[in-house]
């Protein structure tokens, strides 16, 4: 019976947010520090004839202003994830030839103050030869498009194909029934609330460098900036990653921006900060999504589907971000499957270069990708069917009793119960209700629908092996250590990393009951690199199941370590010990009162007066903890929506999200990160787009064009659990961070069409504004 | 040329000399070192930056420090008194109402303006009280709950 | 991010504010700065000095009398919106000021500011169009008063004169006469909060019939315009949906403005949608 895991204790880490005491990183004010501002191209693809730097160099108030002629001691930009053949193009931290997307950099100046800064960059002259641009993933390799790099021909970066084509091709071969889509998953900005920000201090004298940075993953980046780029060896460089404002991806990879600042720093001999606007944020920090893909789904006459193949031509933008190739392949084509059988898939990706911003992981990083080729094929092929959405899906469900499920694209599923999670859904939403209420409506001539979408992700990434075979570059484990210290408090140390995720509360909980002592005794610490020598950072909803699993194997240690104490302190055999995590006590099996407290245990490792032979004294347990496989948390989500038919617009009437994320530690935490995903999964459906025009300029470069969702667009989300443990990692716990996303796109998108099915419109592409949708709905009348 | 502002922050009066070009925003965070109000964007949408100013809530990032010369500000850190929390802060600690806590000072700013005009917002009208404030982390859910579980518990005036 | 180093001058008066704007070509009046200040943190505006005139008294307030309202020039989008008294007087007017932007722009954003912005995407020009106000300017030449059809120009440009200062608007009472209803409907951008499309209508009734329509389409052209087909196709009919639906359809507006979001042939057809919807409240509203 567990005190603090389950529970929806407040979180410990708000007294500071709610006060408006955070750490952010550009909160930070160091004596004598100085202010950096890069300038950056405003063509999407030109030559870089020249650059003045002059009239910058003279303004009063600018300590130095530098090129890519000055960097070039800075190493390039690497590739943290290479699949087979891929092409990483040289990737210079300031451009010196060529700029290949609109915010592409190409000086910097350092100041007494931001506005100088910004003063000094409109003095600098460059000389452009613009070129012609390529946006577009299909067009990079006709013939006579523009090359993105010399190295790179045709701009392809990689290629990359995964499962069994032959069964794939048998299964159309034998169809009786083939639906095929054209879907476009388009550019996403990330938005995070905090733009990027990094703060750098060269200790010249200890050859030590401290960079504070928005970073999801510190010592990730501590280990790619001094293997690959600055000239500082890793035990000389300390990053810290304090209270970070959200990061959904894309403050995963490392940035130019991270190296520059502490050079910089290094060559002014001041502390330099850096913090981007937010249209410079737009234009630097990967974006996510770009997919173009041809689709088809092979069914027999019954239902049943029998193949899935898709054709995806994935956009990275200008350069490969640090796990660029790892979002539409190994996160993509191995989850064709969804949560259904489906003998025969087979999944083609192209990776291509163009002149625009780079892409990387983006809140669900390839799943949600995946989720909608197969949800939206899933809910026209029930259609085109006849049969009913729901009814479908339950028929081509992988059953309870077949898991482990080893789906034919690598992926084995871990545990699940499908039509559990459907039943629940159905109930929350009253879906006969819905159902009724829209015949109803459509009796009258409104346009109201009602759409469903079950989905999986593969979460918690990822065993390390696995990791390597498919081209990561380094590990993917976690890091957690506890220290006891003597006085019976204790330090719990992660590699994870909470910028939203409340892990200072969520861990505590695990911690908390794995030793059965108070959740106040417990301070859990992230983000610092001197105190947390070794991490992976948090993405992938990998932080609970993979960093939580390091700490409770940690706990262990520290249980077996203090049975040894106190078996000896008590005289009696060690397997006779009996750890209570409910009262924080060892005591020998069947005489209770014979026991021994945590903190005496904790004080007694310390004084080391009365220890077993052997033992050392001091109680601090560290664990690298690689998780088995990844975890498998699945959704299903049901929305009800009405178009207005003169206008197009869209408005959501219902959302129900009912999710299996496993064992949940903290279900108000939990029920906060699915609505948080939902939001943003529903942005991608009806409003976000980062656009790019033809020359390549990106259109939506600020928030007055880029549309995140605000609080007026929903109605209330109502959440419900269902709870499938996951049978590999030590807490039951699947990832909850992206499901909500990864599901609310498809079933948003399936609702409106479901909307205008009476018209005989079978397909949209996202964003479905309202323009978007008046224009098929005059087409459909027309016809 | 320099301007002298006096602006009252949180109850303290200072006078400082400042460019005319400078943000309240900036002249918060970067002069008084209040930097519980945050910059989120460029454009006046996000809301991060909102204090209240002369009794009502504004956009901080769009006003002058010279606009603000004489007039007397709350910022996020001005909102408990007596080490004890407003209505509104604890409201939001209660139901989770904040994730990465970025935009949080600004829309507690909001919720406490929104409330003083309107202490019994229907939910329509809270989250379109909300329009001037992004949340990225939370799809606002628990922000509704927090302004409601605040109204509640916040004393009618007399 | 940071505006370019601008000099500041902060005016006591309209007379002030009019001496120091002749003396100083390239300097721009500061109001609530809401459309300002926006475009000086993209270095998009560069004046080279401010002269503040948001602290003279007698630009603020609202005077409502029997036939008209007279609102100085710098009275904030909150105020106009909460207003008792242009609630009743000028019903139309309230409504559309608390459909700008939000709460927090809107008490800072002045109706002064914003209609000497005349940006085509803003509310308030499209409604003074509707409302058939007039403007009251000081200038070194001394006040005129300008109606507010020929105060807008073209996009971002007014009949304002360099040193001139624009510190009252007068509107109709409306409200206080019977048989008369306005609305006013604006399709919201998703992103900016600005109108896309936004329509203003007003229908004054006598015996049952139109006596007047007043249809003003904001967002599609340059500056608002009149759907004057529309108004004509009313002119004497009787408010029901099928004759407002019809009358709504004949708009004969060229839309010359579009964007990623909003084709102009698209916001061409919001229009009408629009019209249609606005005159039909409006026309409830009259039936009192």
């Amino acid at each position: 019976m567990s005190k603090y895991v389950g529970t929806s204790m407040k979180r410990r880490e708000d007294p500071r947010f709610i006060q408006g005491r955070g750490s952010y990183v550009a909160n930070l004010k160091l004596p004598n520090m100085a202010y950096l501002a890069i300038k950056r191209s405003p063509y999407a693809h030109a030559h870089i004839k020249s650059i003045n730097t002059s009239k910058a160099k003279a303004l009063p108030g600018v300590l130095g202003v530098f090129t890519g002629a000055d960097t070039s001691d800075v190493g390039m930009l690497p590739s943290g994830w290479n699949v087979p053949g891929i092409k990483v193009p040289a990737q210079r931290v300031l451009q010196t030839d060529k700029v290949r997307h609109v915010g592409d950099r190409v000086a910097m100046v350092v100041a007494e103050d931001p506005y100088i800064a910004q003063d000094a960059l409109d003095l600098i002259e460059v000389d452009y030869e613009p070129l012609p641009a390529v946006t577009d993933a299909r067009k990079t390799t006709e013939p006579g498009a523009p090359q993105v790099h010399d190295d790179v021909p045709n701009n392809i970066s990689y290629t990359w194909a995964l499962g069994d084509k032959e069964a794939c091709d048998k299964a159309f071969a034998e169809a009786d029934k083939v639906v095929e889509l054209d879907l476009v998953n388009q550019r996403l900005i990330a938005t995070a609330i905090e733009p990027r920000a990094a703060v750098a201090q060269w200790d010249a004298f200890k050859g030590e460098m401290t960079l504070w940075t928005t970073s999801q993953n510190p010592n990730l980046t501590r280990v790619v900036l001094s293997a690959f780029i600055l000239n500082i060896p890793e035990h000389k460089l300390r990053l810290i990653s304090p209270d970070v404002g959200g990061g959904f991806g894309s403050k995963i990879p490392t940035y130019p921006e991270e190296a520059l600042v502490p050079w910089a720093a290094r060559k002014v001999g001041r502390p330099v900060k850096w913090v981007a606007a937010r249209t410079e944020s737009a234009m630097s920090d990967t974006q996510g999504r770009d997919h173009v893909t041809h689709c088809k789904l092979a069914l027999k006459s019954d239902g049943t589907i029998t193949g899935l193949h898709a054709a995806t031509w994935a956009n990275n933008g200008a350069y490969i971000s640090l796990v660029a190739s790892l979002i539409p392949t190994a996160f993509y084509v191995t989850l064709f499957s969804g949560l259904y059988k489906i003998p025969g898939i087979y999944g083609e990706v192209w990776g291509t270069l163009t002149n625009t911003v780079w892409v990387d992981a983006y809140r669900g990083a390839g799943r949600p990708e995946a989720a909608y080729v197969v949800e939206r094929l899933v809910d026209v092929a029930a259609r085109e069917m006849n049969m009913d959405p729901v009814e479908f899906r339950r028929k081509n469900f992988i059953p309870a009793n077949e898991f482990p499920y080893q789906t034919p694209v690598a992926l084995q599923y871990d545990s699940g119960n499908y039509a559990g999670v459907m039943d629940k859904a159905l109930e929350l939403s009253n879906y006969s209700a819905l159902r009724a209420d829209q015949a109803e409506a459509r009796k009258k001539g409104r346009l109201v629908g009602v759409g469903i979408a079950s989905c999986i992700e593969a979460s918690g990434p990822v065993p390390s092996k696995v990791a390597g075979a498919l081209g990561g570059v380094t590990g993917f484990w976690e890091s957690g250590g506890l220290r006891v210290h003597a006085t019976g408090k204790v330090t719990a140390l992660t590699g994870s990393h909470s910028h939203g995720q409340g892990h200072e509360t969520t861990f505590a909980q695990i911690v908390a009951d794995e030793l059965g002592i108070s959740v106040d005794d417990i301070d859990v610490v992230h983000g610092d690199t001197a105190v947390i020598t070794n991490g992976m950072g948090t993405y992938g909803s990998r932080s609970t199941s993979v960093g939580g699993s390091a700490l409770v194997r940690s706990a262990e240690k520290v249980r077996a370590k203090m049975m040894k104490i106190a078996a000896h302190q008590l005289e009696a055999p060690l397997e006779e010990m009996v750890y209570d995590k409910e009262q924080g006590k060892v005591y020998v099996k069947g005489v209770p009162s014979k026991a021994k407290a945590f903190g005496e245990l904790a004080f007694a490792a310390y004084t080391a007066h009365n220890l077993p032979e052997g033992l050392e004294p001091g109680l601090e347990e560290d664990t690298y903890y690689d998780p088995a496989n990844f975890t498998y948390p699945n959704s299903i989500h049901i929305a009800q929506v009405e178009v207005d038919p003169e206008t197009g617009a869209v408005t959501i009437q219902k959302y129900v999200a009912v999710d299996d994320v496993g064992k949940v530690i903290n279900p108000l935490i939990v029920e906060g990160q699915v609505t948080g995903g939902v939001a943003q999964g529903v942005g991608q459906a009806l409003w976000e787009h980062g656009y790019y025009d033809e020359s390549g300029q990106l259109i939506s470069s600020n928030l007055l064009e880029y549309a995140v969702p605000h609080a007026h667009n929903f109605p209330p989300i109502i959440t419900g659990r269902t709870e499938t443990p996951s049978p590999h990692n030590p807490l039951g716990v699947k990832g909850v961070g992206e499901m909500g996303t990864i599901a609310s796109t498809p079933t948003i998108v399936n609702a409106v069409m479901d909307a205008l099915a009476p018209l005989g419109i079978r397909h949209l592409d996202m964003p479905l504004t309202p323009e978007k949708v008046w224009r098929a709905i005059q087409a459909a009348q027309k016809s | 040329m320099a301007q002298m502002v006096s602006i009252t922050v949180n109850g303290m009066a200072y006078t400082k000399e400042v460019e005319p070009r400078l943000l309240l925003a900036h002249f918060l965070r970067e002069e008084l070192g209040l930097t519980g109000t945050n910059v989120g964007c460029d454009t006046s949408q996000c809301g991060a930056c909102t204090v209240l100013m002369d009794g009502v809530a504004v956009k901080s990032c769009t006003v002058l420090a010279v606009q603000a010369d004489g007039s007397t500000v709350t910022t996020i850190e001005g909102l408990a008194s007596d080490g004890k929390l407003h209505p509104v802060q604890n409201a939001f600690w209660e139901k989770h109402g904040l994730q990465c806590g970025f935009c949080t000072p600004g829309m507690i700013i909001t919720v406490v303006d929104l409330l003083e005009r309107n202490p019994h917002p229907t939910d329509e009208e809270i989250r379109h009280g909300l329009d001037g404030n992004i949340c990225r982390c939370t799809g606002y859910e628990n922000i509704v709950r927090a302004v409601k579980y605040a109204a509640d518990a916040m004393p009618e005036e007399a | 991010m940071y505006s370019s180093s601008v000099d500041y001058h902060r005016a006591t008066s309209v007379a002030d504010a009019v001496k120091t704007l002749q003396k100083n070509k390239g300097a721009r009046l500061l109001a609530g700065g809401h459309s300002l200040i926006p475009s000086m943190k993209l270095r998009v505006a560069q004046p080279t000095m401010l002269v503040d005139i948001g602290r003279i008294k007698s630009l603020s307030g609202i005077k409502a009398g029997k036939k008209e309202v007279k609102i100085g020039a710098l009275t904030t989008h909150a105020t106009v919106a909460a207003s008792e008294e242009l609630k009743t007087a000028c019903p139309i007017l309230s409504e559309a000021a608390a459909l700008i932007a939000d709460q927090q722009v809107r008490n800072r954003g002045t109706m002064g500011g914003s209609l000497a912005n005349a940006d085509p995407a803003a509310d308030y020009p499209t409604l003074m169009l509707a409302l058939d106000a007039t403007f009251t300017i000081m200038g070194s030449k001394g006040e005129r008063e300008i109606e507010a059809n020929k105060f807008f120009q073209d996009l971002f440009t007014t009949a304002l004169k360099s040193d001139e200062v624009l510190t009252s608007i007068t509107v109709p009472a409306y409200g206080n006469m019977p048989g008369m209803g306005g609305a006013y409907l604006k399709h919201r951008h998703p992103a900016s909060s600005y109108a896309v499309v936004g329509v203003a209508a007003m229908i004054g009734l006598i015996g049952g019939k139109v006596a007047r329509a007043v249809v003003v389409v904001g967002g599609i052209t340059a500056n608002p315009m009149h759907a004057v087909a529309v108004e004509s196709a009313l002119a004497g009919m009787e408010p029901t949906e099928a004759n407002i639906a019809s009358a709504a359809d004949m708009m004969d507006i060229e839309a010359t403005l579009g964007d990623s979001y909003a084709s102009a042939e698209y916001r061409a057809h919001l229009a009408k949608v629009m019209a249609k919807r606005a005159l039909i409240l409006a026309a409830q509203r009259a039936g009192g």
